[in-house]
């Protein structure tokens, strides 16, 4: 029973903030998307493409921060066996691959009008590529197993293994692109930014982050679900229904 | 240490035997690399600049047709359960597998690699330092590979979830040991390039048994 | 109506701007709606389960088994 009783108390304090993270999810982005699209000025230099960057680079920093999430929920479920970590780290790796798409495809959108290509094999574009190949194949091995225990637990050795290989990538591809440097190319970060842009994007950081809040109550609630409802399919299918009975009785 | 040497010699005892699978990857490796000169087409120019790549990626592919192999025979005859139960630590029983993987799939395409550079016309400057950058990078892959072995072990679809976990973290090895061979090429020093690579020799020397021995602990489980 | 039509076309960048707001709303709420999806029919079937089990019968399918 002390396996029901954690998920529990996660279900009444999941209860308690999903009302206060949608309602500013929904709020936040109002307001931001207002400051990004209307109340901030253009850039001197980008014009108008610099309100790509409100939803860009919070995505670029969703995308780390869920993986950091990711790992420290696999550390959790390996090391202490907590089923709701080996559930939230399965619910978190889809939100985190959203992200890194999203961070990818405006990406592609701001370089286009930047750098007069949809691709630039930029340091940074190529890391946040392989960390988005990072959770597909975190996501894919998470499904692969009939077990879905076996499947959390694989899922979480790679994601620790990630932890400790994607700070390696990023130097590796750091120290490619200085080797393979591409004809000149404006970088898109401003060394700084002035007050009128840091508004709309942090407002936009907060509302992804309130945003990845309420989506991970919503999954993890779906995970728990659907562990109850497995549980419950073995004790049916093993022939069971008698024993719930002498239990009930 | 007796039975990760005993592991190891069990292992290559059982590759000699079957020495196709060991060939397969070798003839892999030399035809895919064969493909790109009819693909890009035969001007010596463009074969010496992408010559390194093609070696690199077609080695690192050539690697990842072994590793489902890794395990899945051992835990199909259990003997992993074995291996598993044996009162040496089981890391290190992993790392003797790793070892005599080694030296069954990484050797030979070393032993072979200068071929290959023929082929592509690589520059002649580039041969030893080609050689030594596989000779540190290839136990590299064997060892990163190892862990995608012991986490899609029992997996559905296991032969293409392996690539797919395993290729992204073969990115550095894959950077390093162009860069080396490109260095000594263009005549700048491959020295802190081959160090790097060490580097991360050296990291993964005892890093990947403990996530292979944990994913191969679970899998058992 | 001058003011919202240079508004919309972004400095001539429309082209840019408006996908890439509109792909990351699509992603988003995309997600949003299939996680919220899964989880009603989730704790639809729950619930069917529940009310199978308080009537007494073990499954859906031996409901119509009388109750020894």
């Amino acid at each position: 029973m002390h396996r029901f009783a954690n998920p529990a108390r996660f279900q009444r304090l999941a209860g308690a903030i999903l009302p206060w993270s949608a309602g500013l999810t929904v709020l936040l982005s109002i307001v931001g998307l207002w400051f990004a699209l209307v109340a901030s000025p253009p850039d001197y230099q980008q014009s108008e493409t610099v309100r790509i960057m409100y939803v860009h680079v919070p995505a670029a920093w969703m995308a780390l921060f869920v993986y950091a999430n990711l790992a420290v929920a696999s550390a959790i479920g390996l090391v202490w066996k907590h089923p709701l970590a080996d559930l939230a780290a399965k619910a978190m790796a889809p939100i985190g691959a959203t992200f890194t798409g999203v961070c990818l495809i405006t990406g592609a959108l701001w370089g286009q009008p930047m750098w007069g290509t949809w691709w630039v094999w930029d340091a940074r574009l190529t890391s946040v590529l392989i960390l988005f190949f990072f959770y597909v194949g975190h996501i894919a091995l998470t499904n692969a197993f009939d077990d879905p225990t076996r499947g959390t637990r694989a899922a979480a050795v790679l994601a620790l293994v990630g932890v400790v290989n994607l700070p390696i990538v990023k130097f590796s591809v750091d120290w490619w692109n200085t080797l393979h440097q591409p004809a000149s190319i404006t970088r898109l970060d401003a060394p700084a930014i002035h007050p009128s842009m840091l508004t709309p994007l942090l407002l936009m950081a907060l509302a992804f982050f309130g945003y990845y809040v309420t989506v991970l109550i919503l999954r993890l609630r779906h995970e728990i679900v659907c562990r109850k409802l497995r549980a419950l399919r073995l004790t049916q299918g093993m022939g069971a229904p008698a024993m719930v009975e002498q239990g009930g009785s | 240490m007796m039975s990760a040497l005993a592991l190891l010699r069990r292992d290559l005892r059982l590759a000699l035997r079957t020495p196709g699978d060991s060939a397969t990857v070798v003839l892999f490796f030399v035809l895919t690399a064969v493909l790109f000169p009819l693909g890009v087409g035969p001007e010596p120019n463009i074969l010496a600049r992408i010559a390194v790549g093609v070696i690199w990626v077609t080695a690192l592919l050539a690697c990842l047709l072994s590793f489902d192999r890794l395990f899945q025979l051992d835990a199909e005859d259990g003997s992993l359960d074995l291996i598993a139960l044996a009162p040496a630590p089981l890391e290190l029983l992993v790392l003797a597998k790793c070892v005599a993987h080694w030296l069954v799939t990484g050797l030979p395409l070393i032993i072979v690699s200068p071929v290959l550079a023929i082929f592509l016309n690589l520059p002649g400057e580039g041969y030893p330092v080609l050689l030594l950058a596989l000779a540190i990078g290839t136990p590299t892959l064997s060892l990163i590979g190892a862990i995608g072995a012991g986490l899609t072990l029992g997996a559905r679809r296991s032969g293409v979830l392996l690539p797919l976990l395993v290729l992204p973290l073969y990115v550095p090895v894959l950077v390093f040991g162009v860069a080396a061979i490109e260095a000594a090429v263009a005549g700048l020093p491959a020295r802190p390039h081959l160090l790097i690579l060490g580097g991360l020799l050296a990291l993964s020397l005892p890093l990947a048994p403990v996530a292979t021995a944990a994913a191969i602990r679970q899998a058992l489980e | 109506m001058g003011d919202f039509s240079t508004w919309l076309a972004m400095g001539g960048y429309a082209a840019f701007v408006w996908p890439s707001y509109a792909i990351t709303a699509v992603l988003l709420i995309g997600l949003l709606v299939v996680s919220l999806w899964n989880l009603r029919r989730g704790e639809a079937e729950l619930a069917r389960n529940d009310r199978a089990g308080r009537t007494g019968a073990p499954g859906r399918r031996d409901r119509k088994v009388p109750h020894p």
